[in-house]
């Protein structure tokens, strides 16, 4: 088709380089046309010509992982720009972000999208892991991808992190403070590892060198390549998941270009247009530089780490640093492989028995996590009421324990109460863990005032 | 022919190269592994040198008060005189995730303002989720003059009465 348009040797120059570099047509007329664009277009080819038609609407996947993917590279832009101004030193790092805010054109905005962007991907990313286990899109092709998705999530997380400390601000300092000091109550190697983290036994230009050098390199370098990994699996596993429609054969397909595309514009466009309508209302925050005389009262953990400063309010700190996040992170890693009977796919909730079961496992921790907050808090002291234990047992083993115990009870009470199968059950117990740990983060960011003491959010 | 034949019935000399390669392979990746974390290795740093052997000079041991605190915010420490004359420098790092410790005075205790944990004057525990009593730096009294080494903080269960310096 281009062929002939091409090789025609008597186009003038201009006309000539333009084809070289577009060796067919851009604007397309024809399905025909469409479709050479799309296999013939570096950045289109690694998609397919034609997608399920019934894998295209919105709310089968809310376009969550392509707003992650777009976050992502909000921020290598806007990061990258960054890297311009910045001084990564405990004496230049808050001056150089005050001067960039206060002397460079649109400074404060790609600041701004640049924070925006990190606090929505981890948003974004949370909501994404939620749709792949609502609609089961982790079974079969899909069992490593669900993997590298969570790797890519830790990554997403050690990045905001590492990024958390480079304003040098009271907040900044006093937050990676924290954070790193969890890190010592593991056990053996835990002194070792904060030294690790914070290269040395303060946090201070070392840390930043660290953290800067992880920020901007180590972590966007990994991200890329498991990012390729995660897409090009997609690709492999035909697809997202498609709804389970009993009976149909073959699935009615239509093309890529426009009918997917086009939806995926609009929600690239919309999601650029409110990161520039955050960052323009609410500018990122610079508070005053980092003080290592005085700590803020309170002093709280990114808002993505106050689950875990919430679970050590009620934990003894080897079970809220290391057994929990262990333990859950195992059952995230295994729930692939996890062996289901009549295993389900495809559709929200699985079947209308999960959208039940769902339903009960978020009601349940909506209700169970504050009660049993407040009891901790008001009611009950383990260690003044059972003497002579050792701490690591009464506030550790025997709340886990508990714990433990109610996630069991629940998953056979779905399985009893509502005739669940495993896929269902499995979902439940994860909805439920999930559940708690948003409360507990809520909990943390808005009801924690001074001295870490419950307040009501309007009285912090 | 072969390089069809199954692993076990390979000749003994190409089983033994390819073994010799994934040796070969492993020491380079040791090898790299072992870089990485002699880069990540904190005492080669800075920081961590300056602050080798240094010693803070308080002041004569009159100046302070028995049952005071004074913060010395250079050295990162608290002198404590106790009433009955001792002393002790408590490192102002709270023991529960390193927040610094202010002394309020009206209430006679450090409390820490990120998880709610509290010490007396000793340095011991009043209120969890602080697991250990604040850790001490070495302090010495040379011709009347009250000195605390700074180098390294010194961890510690509880107060201890041998804990105490007197003059």
């Amino acid at each position: 088709m281009s062929e002939s348009r091409q090789s025609d040797p008597n186009a003038s120059l201009i006309a000539r380089v333009w084809r070289s570099v577009f060796r067919g047509p851009i604007l397309p007329e024809s399905d025909r046309d469409r479709k050479w664009i799309v296999f013939n277009t570096l950045l289109l080819h690694a998609r397919p010509i034609r997608v399920p038609a019934s894998t295209i609407r919105y709310t089968h996947t809310f376009g969550l992982g392509g707003m992650s993917l777009l976050l992502v590279l909000l921020l290598m832009g806007s990061g990258a720009l960054l890297m311009l101004a910045y001084e990564p030193s405990s004496q230049g790092a808050h001056d150089s972000l005050a001067s960039l805010e206060r002397d460079v054109l649109f400074g404060r905005l790609v600041r701004s999208v640049h924070y925006w962007s990190a606090n929505l991907v981890v948003f974004a990313l949370c909501l994404h892991v939620l749709r792949v286990l609502l609609t089961g899109a982790f079974r079969g092709p899909r069992q490593f991808n669900w993997i590298v998705g969570l790797s890519l999530l830790a990554c997403v997380l050690l990045s905001n992190f590492t990024g958390y400390l480079l304003p040098w601000d009271q907040d900044s300092y006093w937050a990676v403070t924290i954070v790193t000091g969890m890190v010592e109550y593991v056990p053996l190697v835990g002194g070792w590892l904060q030294r690790v983290i914070r290269s040395g036994a303060e946090i201070g230009t070392s840390t930043i060198l660290t953290f800067y050098a992880l920020h901007t390199t180590f972590v966007p370098g990994a991200l890329i390549a498991l990012m390729a990994l995660h897409f090009w699996r997609v690709r492999k596993a035909g697809g997202v998941v498609r709804p389970d429609v009993p009976g149909a054969g073959r699935p009615e397909t239509v093309l890529f270009l426009p009918n997917l595309l086009i939806r995926e514009v609009a929600v690239a466009l919309t999601l650029i247009a409110c990161v520039l309508a955050l960052a323009m209302v609410f500018p990122a925050a610079l508070g005053e530089a980092a003080n290592p005389g005085m700590s803020p009262n309170p002093a709280k953990a990114p808002w993505y780490f106050m689950g875990f400063q919430e679970l050590l309010l009620h934990f003894d700190p080897v079970f809220a640093v290391l057994v929990i996040p262990v333990v859950v992170a195992a059952g995230l890693l295994s729930l692939p492989y996890l062996r289901c009977e009549a295993a389900r796919e495809g559709n929200w909730f699985l079947s209308d028995t999960g959208r039940r079961t769902t339903g009960v496992a978020a009601l349940l921790g909506l209700v169970a996590t504050p009660a049993w907050i407040v009891i901790d808090e008001f009611l009950i002291d383990p260690a003044a009421s059972l003497p002579g234990i050792p701490p690591v047992l009464s506030y550790g083993a025997l709340p886990f324990a508990i714990l433990l115990g109610v996630v069991v009870g629940f998953f056979v009470f779905v399985k009893r109460r509502y005739g669940a199968g495993d896929s269902e059950s499995i979902q439940a117990v994860f909805i439920l863990l999930g559940t708690v740990f948003s409360i507990l983060t809520l909990i943390g960011v808005w009801f924690r005032g001074k001295g870490m003491a419950l307040k009501w959010p309007w009285n912090l | 022919m072969e390089a069809t034949q199954s692993p076990g019935s390979a000749p003994s000399r190409r089983r033994f190269l390819t073994a010799l390669w994934v040796a070969l392979g492993g020491v380079a990746f040791t090898e790299l592994v072992w870089i990485a974390i002699s880069f990540l290795r904190p005492s080669l740093r800075r920081s961590s040198r300056i602050e080798i052997g240094a010693i803070v000079s308080a002041g004569p041991v009159e100046r302070f008060a028995p049952g005071s605190v004074t913060a010395f915010r250079d050295g990162k420490f608290y002198l404590v005189r106790l009433e009955d004359g001792g002393f002790l420098a408590l490192h102002r790092k709270c023991t529960h995730l390193g927040c610094t410790v202010p002394w309020i005075a009206e209430e006679g205790r450090f409390a820490c303002p990120c998880h709610a944990s509290a010490f007396d004057l000793r340095g011991d525990v009043l209120n969890p989720p602080a697991p250990r009593a604040l850790d001490l730096f070495p302090v010495r009294i040379e011709n009347g003059i009250v000195k605390v080494d700074v180098t390294a903080p010194i961890r510690r269960l509880a107060f201890d009465p041998s804990q105490v310096v007197r003059a």
